[in-house]
């Protein structure tokens, strides 16, 4: 009796070893999943960028206290979601990444997301220090500069990552939503 | 008896998990060897580092009237070297050329490189290390205890001529500049064979393009010819930083090749010195 329930267990251990395994050694080389900086949400848990869900990622870089172009972008963001049927939407996450995680804490962060009616699982709100910032912006080709003590300036762009994290589209400047929204449909039908 | 059975069962249960933690960390360490880890192992170089005590100056770029107050700091006197970037990636194989993640580099990385460790044939020990992502320099000066130099504190150091420290009002600061920018073939030089320039810095012209550690500050179109229409649009207070000021053209040209490369490019004459903070306030 005992030796068969040893077995049971040696076989359900040597399962969950194996899983470990499996996990990592999927990623496409160009994946941003294989960057290993740590970020934390906003509500405070600290994850790496392959620990964000399975699904399609729309991914913006703003920050909070922003008064010229972020509203437009989270403004955008939003439209954006509300263009997706039901159905796609279990299959997309919206990521917004502080470019001043000095001011953008997640406390900062979460209430921001109160206050634009970002609130449920696809909503996903991230900072980091200021060195896997500024990898993350060059990663996405993004261009931003802090311009005074309060303000940055930054290229306005929407990124879609498949949910592999390969980079599979970049809207630049005045951003059309619906070719976002098409862009995203496109990559989650695979 | 049964008693004996459940202790036996429990010792027989933590062989098996510690067995099995075992195996992981040891399944994780061959990956590693395989992904690579991504731990930055210390390496030490040895270049003379000088000090720059800093000031107002104005950029090339930007509104007319800002001044930006560059303080003090520590730079190479040279840039990093084909062989101590060798040196770099014997130490840290994540970043050898088999090795690097295509996020970090295009695919000309250390294009000339025969193998991992091997320097191009008959490239010179001395000479700048080119064909290196910004990931890749950043990566190095961290190695280092070091940091790329800002931008600013690049430009800074590039007024100076050999005898003043500000020469960009001089007739043929510029004229000078360009010349040397038009030679071919000047990367595969040796470092420090020219003379140094009033800070007693070397190469700053003559052998390679330099990355900075936020050369993608400039908030211009890849096109500036597009004027103004676009930049609004591009960037979140772009009006804020697009007017120009070209006082010389080869400075120029410098900002031109920062706004037209991305990060992970790579290019035959383009690499890079550190510099470092420094407490020390001279006057």
């Amino acid at each position: 009796m005992k030796y068969i329930l040893s077995s049971i267990l040696f076989l359900f251990l040597l399962n969950s070893c194996k899983e470990v395994k499996k996990d990592r050694s999927a990623l496409p080389p160009n994946s941003i999943f294989n960057l290993s900086s740590v970020w934390t949400n906003q509500d405070g848990i600290d994850l790496q960028l392959k620990d964000l869900p399975n699904k399609t990622l729309v991914v913006v870089m703003i920050y909070t206290t922003c008064k010229s172009a972020c509203p437009i972008l989270v403004s955008k963001m939003k439209a954006i979601e509300g263009k997706f049927t039901r159905k796609i939407k279990e299959d997309i996450a919206l990521v917004l990444v502080s470019i001043d995680p000095k001011t953008d804490t997640p406390e900062k962060l979460k209430a921001f997301a109160k206050s634009n009616g970002m609130v449920g699982e696809q909503w996903i709100f991230l900072r980091s220090t200021e060195e896997a910032t500024q990898e993350f912006a060059n990663v996405l080709a993004m261009k931003y500069k802090k311009i005074s003590p309060i303000d940055f300036s930054h290229s306005n762009i929407i990124s879609v990552f498949s949910a592999d994290g390969k980079l599979m589209s970049q809207e630049e400047g005045n951003i059309d939503v619906n070719k976002v929204v098409e862009n995203v449909e496109k990559v989650t039908k695979y | 008896m049964k008693r004996k059975f459940d202790i036996a069962g429990c010792f027989l249960l933590f062989i098996l998990i510690s067995a099995c933690t075992q195996n992981n960390q040891h399944d994780l360490g061959r990956e590693e060897q395989k992904i690579i880890t991504d731990t930055l192992v210390p390496i030490t170089a040895v270049v003379k580092m000088v000090y720059i005590p800093g000031g107002e100056y104005k950029p090339f770029y930007g509104p007319d009237t800002l001044l930006v107050k560059v303080i003090p700091f520590v730079i190479d006197q040279r840039a990093v070297t084909n062989q101590e970037y060798l040196a770099f990636v014997t130490k840290n194989p994540q970043w050898r050329k088999s090795a690097i993640k295509p996020l970090y580099s295009d695919s000309n990385y250390l294009k000339d490189w025969p193998t991992d460790l091997q320097l191009p044939k008959n490239a010179k020990p001395n000479a700048p290390v080119c064909n290196v992502s910004w990931f890749a320099a950043k990566a190095y000066a961290k190695a280092v205890g070091k940091r790329l130099p800002t931008l600013d504190e690049w430009e800074f150091i590039a007024m100076a001529d050999e005898i003043t420290a500000n020469a960009r009002n001089k007739k043929n600061y510029s004229d000078a500049i360009i010349d040397l920018y038009l030679q071919k073939n000047r990367q595969y030089n040796e470092v420090k064979l020219s003379k140094p320039n009033y800070w007693g810095v070397y190469n700053m012209f003559d052998l390679i393009w330099e990355w900075t550690d936020d050369f993608n500050s400039i908030l211009s179109t890849n096109d500036s010819r597009a004027g103004q229409y676009d930049d609004k649009e591009l960037f979140c207070a772009g009006s804020a930083t697009s007017s120009t000021d070209i006082l010389n053209y080869a400075a120029f040209m410098r900002f031109a090749l920062r706004t037209s490369i991305k990060a992970h490019y790579t290019i035959g004459n383009l690499g890079f010195r550190c510099a470092k903070d420094t407490a020390i306030k001279l006057n």
